[in-house]
């Protein structure tokens, strides 16, 4: 037999890039991409880094991608909303070595604040877009992604959704990675690379251009696929939908979109020539359907399933159950059982070092801007100290629009609550803001010297890379002190000390001068690790 | 397309699912079938309720098991049974650890858990940990004795379940987690056959 193995979707899409010959790799961290990176970092012969958003890790890897590097660039969904702007300019300039960027959807939000369909990305910046459906293709599209970007000089998205990244499945390894890529550096050429209006314009026209090649291209592209069994019925699918079409209607006529964006005309129409009924199944938004029936097809799809959530293989069967002439298989009733349970949310680990925070924050009924992290959960009881989380870095934003509105109403009875990585992430800036406009707000960093929530990834204020090396370690104290706060507006406490901690929240409160409150205390999970690292080593 | 096995394996973060359901996975892949496995990863890290979907077969399409397909409902406690009952139909064989976890902020257990499963499902077996703990090395290695039981239930061979505990368990444990698999696939003949 093959050499098989069984690979988890985030590592077969860095492998992919491995054997393409990927020499660079940058992201930020988010559930559910923040382990092919970490896969990645293992390879020889390529330099990987956590950057410090997406925006950064973007361009980081654009520079790297036009001096000639192949480069994988991961995120989460909301992650590409940060880098959306030198996404759709990047997509004028195209590059130079293969750009992939791994953008990874999360479906049903299992970790995630909204469920943003980011097809719609590609159509928005006009970059091909390919869809995997399991391990194998997370694998050999990744590899194939690096092609297609050089051969039609643009970067390329490769969507996964968490169904897919968080997923075990059999992978055939390339026995012949292509390594040793020769990589020729940053050559000048102003009208490519400057993008002022006059050099954007012509840039525009070629990329209109590349997307009428991409067009004609995709619908004899082997990545797009027709199934043609059953001609009564047939299902237009990709990614993780595909397989559940496969599994809810074995005999039924399929036509599988490995490239979502741009979508082969061509190739559907001869679909609809050979099949009589076709209807569309796809996650999210209707995104295939729409131009499917603006190219003038009968069809139908969102209109028997839910636009919200995961779909599922039941789901899609029940969604198509009384159409004609559809064979399935024969349907089992699950259990039923009429009792309820207690819900088992998540919540902040036993001694956790953020708890006691929000521990005092309720009991002086502090209003609490909030931020994306394991402390996110501290809006659930017994803590329910957090009133808005929207996005990150958002909390140190919302409590100066807050004191703004309120005027002289404001009763400086609010903080904004905001983890380290989330901190230098984009909360930084809004730091500068609130003291550039003299507003008097208490931020509070909960320090726990990790990203905990995506895995442990470290970050500028943990002090090491991604592969473990010593780094930089931001100091609080400059870096407030370069924002203009004073001395005694910039504390840093130990989290484990309650008292100290509630006397220093109240007293940064009655000052009303901006205040930056740091709370350290290493997060209880990583504490656990080193100690059982440290007794093993001795 | 040939019959697809699927196993739900459920616990409650921290009970050591995501380990024991790559050994099974891995197992299933060394015995030459297609297999594809299927959790979720964050959130549910933070003592939530934690599920693994694993199916092998000749050709497997979905990750994901669809409601009322299991074959085996493997669960290590037993409020997430009932939990994930929906999954199972008449026929799935459900094996319910004798452990119960309160959820956060849940004071008393829940009453009339195991009498409502016992009423749902005739094929539903309690195992007491106990036991099975005595008979092993280092009560670590229980996950993997369960799985030595639940490997009576699919045919992979020895060298496959051999290959698969030690390519996943800690280095230098392989031999009690063996000795942990052999003792669970015995209690399978004893209590399944």
């Amino acid at each position: 037999m093959e050499n098989r193995e069984l690979l988890f979707g985030n590592h077969a899409i860095a492998l992919g890039a491995y054997e393409a010959g990927v020499t660079v790799g940058t992201g930020y961290p988010g559930t559910p991409s923040s382990e092919i990176l970490e896969f990645l970092t293992k390879y020889p012969g390529v330099y990987t880094e956590w950057s410090v958003n997406e925006k950064v890790a973007f361009e980081v890897g654009y520079g790297a991608a036009i001096s000639g590097a192949r480069v994988l660039i991961t995120m989460k969904h909301v992650g590409l909303n940060v880098a959306a702007d030198p996404l759709f300019t990047s997509s004028y300039t195209g590059i130079k070595g293969g750009l992939v960027i791994v953008n990874a959807d999360d479906p049903n939000m299992h970790s995630s604040q909204n469920e943003q369909d980011n097809r719609h990305y590609a159509y928005a910046a006009k970059v091909p877009m390919l869809e995997p459906s399991d391990c194998q293709e997370a694998k050999d599209f990744t590899a194939y992604g690096f092609t297609l970007s050089e051969t039609y000089d643009t970067p390329v998205i490769l969507r996964t959704v968490t169904r897919l990244s968080h997923s075990l499945g059999v992978v055939i390894p390339n026995e012949n990675p292509l390594r040793n890529r020769k990589i020729e550096g940053f050559t000048r050429d102003v009208s490519k690379y400057v993008m002022i209006p006059g050099h954007a314009r012509k840039r525009h026209i070629i990329v209109e251009e590349r997307m009428r090649k991409l067009e004609e291209d995709v619908n004899t592209s082997p990545l797009n696929r027709m199934e043609i069994n059953d001609t009564d019925i047939g299902f237009i699918s990709a990614g993780i939908a595909y397989t559940y079409v496969k599994e809810a209607f074995p005999t039924a006529s399929v036509l599988k979109l490995g490239i979502v964006h741009p979508l082969p005309e061509k190739l559907i129409a001869d679909f609809f020539k050979q099949v009589k009924e076709v209807y569309i199944v796809e996650e999210l938004d209707p995104f295939l359907e729409l131009q499917i029936k603006a190219m003038g097809f009968k069809t139908e799809g969102k209109k028997y399933y839910p636009l919200t959530g995961e779909l599922s293989p039941d789901l899609v069967q029940r969604a198509f159950i009384d159409k004609s002439g559809i064979t399935q298989k024969e349907a089992k009733t699950g259990l039923k059982t009429e009792i309820s349970l207690p819900p088992r949310p998540p919540s902040l680990c036993p001694g956790c070092p953020h708890r006691q925070v929000f521990k005092i924050l309720n009991k002086h009924n502090i209003t609490v801007t909030g931020d994306i992290g394991c402390y996110t959960l501290g809006v659930l009881p017994p803590f329910s100290s957090m009133h808005t989380c929207v996005e990150m870095g958002g909390s140190i934003g919302h409590i100066q629009g807050i004191e703004i509105a309120e005027g002289e109403n404001y009763k400086s009875n609010a903080v904004a609550v905001i983890g380290d990585s989330t901190f230098i992430h984009s909360g930084v800036a809004g730091l500068l803001n609130a003291a550039y406009n003299k507003r008097h707000s208490l931020i509070i960093v909960l320090d726990n010297s990790t990203t905990a929530m995506t895995g442990m990834q470290p970050n500028p204020l943990s002090g090491q890379r991604i592969n473990g090396e010593e780094a930089l370690q931001v100091d609080y104290r400059l870096l407030a002190q370069a924002c203009g706060l004073e001395d005694d507006n910039i504390r840093i406490v130990d989290a484990y000390k309650p008292g100290a901690l509630e006397d220093t929240i109240l007293s940064l409160l009655k000052t009303k001068k901006l205040s930056l409150l740091v709370v350290q205390g290493l997060c209880i999970i990583l504490k656990k690790r080193k100690t059982r690292t440290e007794k093993k080593n001795g | 397309m040939g019959k697809i096995f699927n196993v739900l394996m459920v616990g409650v973060g921290g009970q050591g699912i995501i380990m024991a359901s790559d050994i099974f996975a891995l197992a299933a892949m060394h015995s030459g079938k297609d297999v594809k496995k299927s959790e979720i990863h964050g959130m549910s890290q933070r003592g939530g309720s934690v599920f693994s979907h694993i199916r092998f077969g000749e050709k497997v399409y979905s990750p994901v098991i669809s409601k009322g397909e299991a074959d085996v409902l493997f669960s290590l406690e037993e409020m997430e049974t009932l939990r994930w009952i929906e999954y199972a139909n008449t026929e799935t064989t459900i094996i319910c650890l004798k452990t119960r976890i309160n959820p956060g902020m849940v004071e008393t257990y829940p009453p009339g858990i195991d009498e409502e499963i016992k009423r749902l499902s005739k094929k539903v077996f309690f195992l007491d940990p106990q036991p099975i703990i005595e008979k092993i090395e280092n009560k670590k290695f229980l996950n993997v004795a369960l799985i030595g039981l639940i490997s009576g239930f699919v045919h992979f061979s020895d060298e496959s379940w051999e290959k698969a505990i030690r390519e996943k368990v800690p280095r230098g444990t392989f031999e009690g987690n063996w000795q942990a698999f052999l003792t669970g696939k015995n209690l399978h003949r004893e209590e399944f056959q």
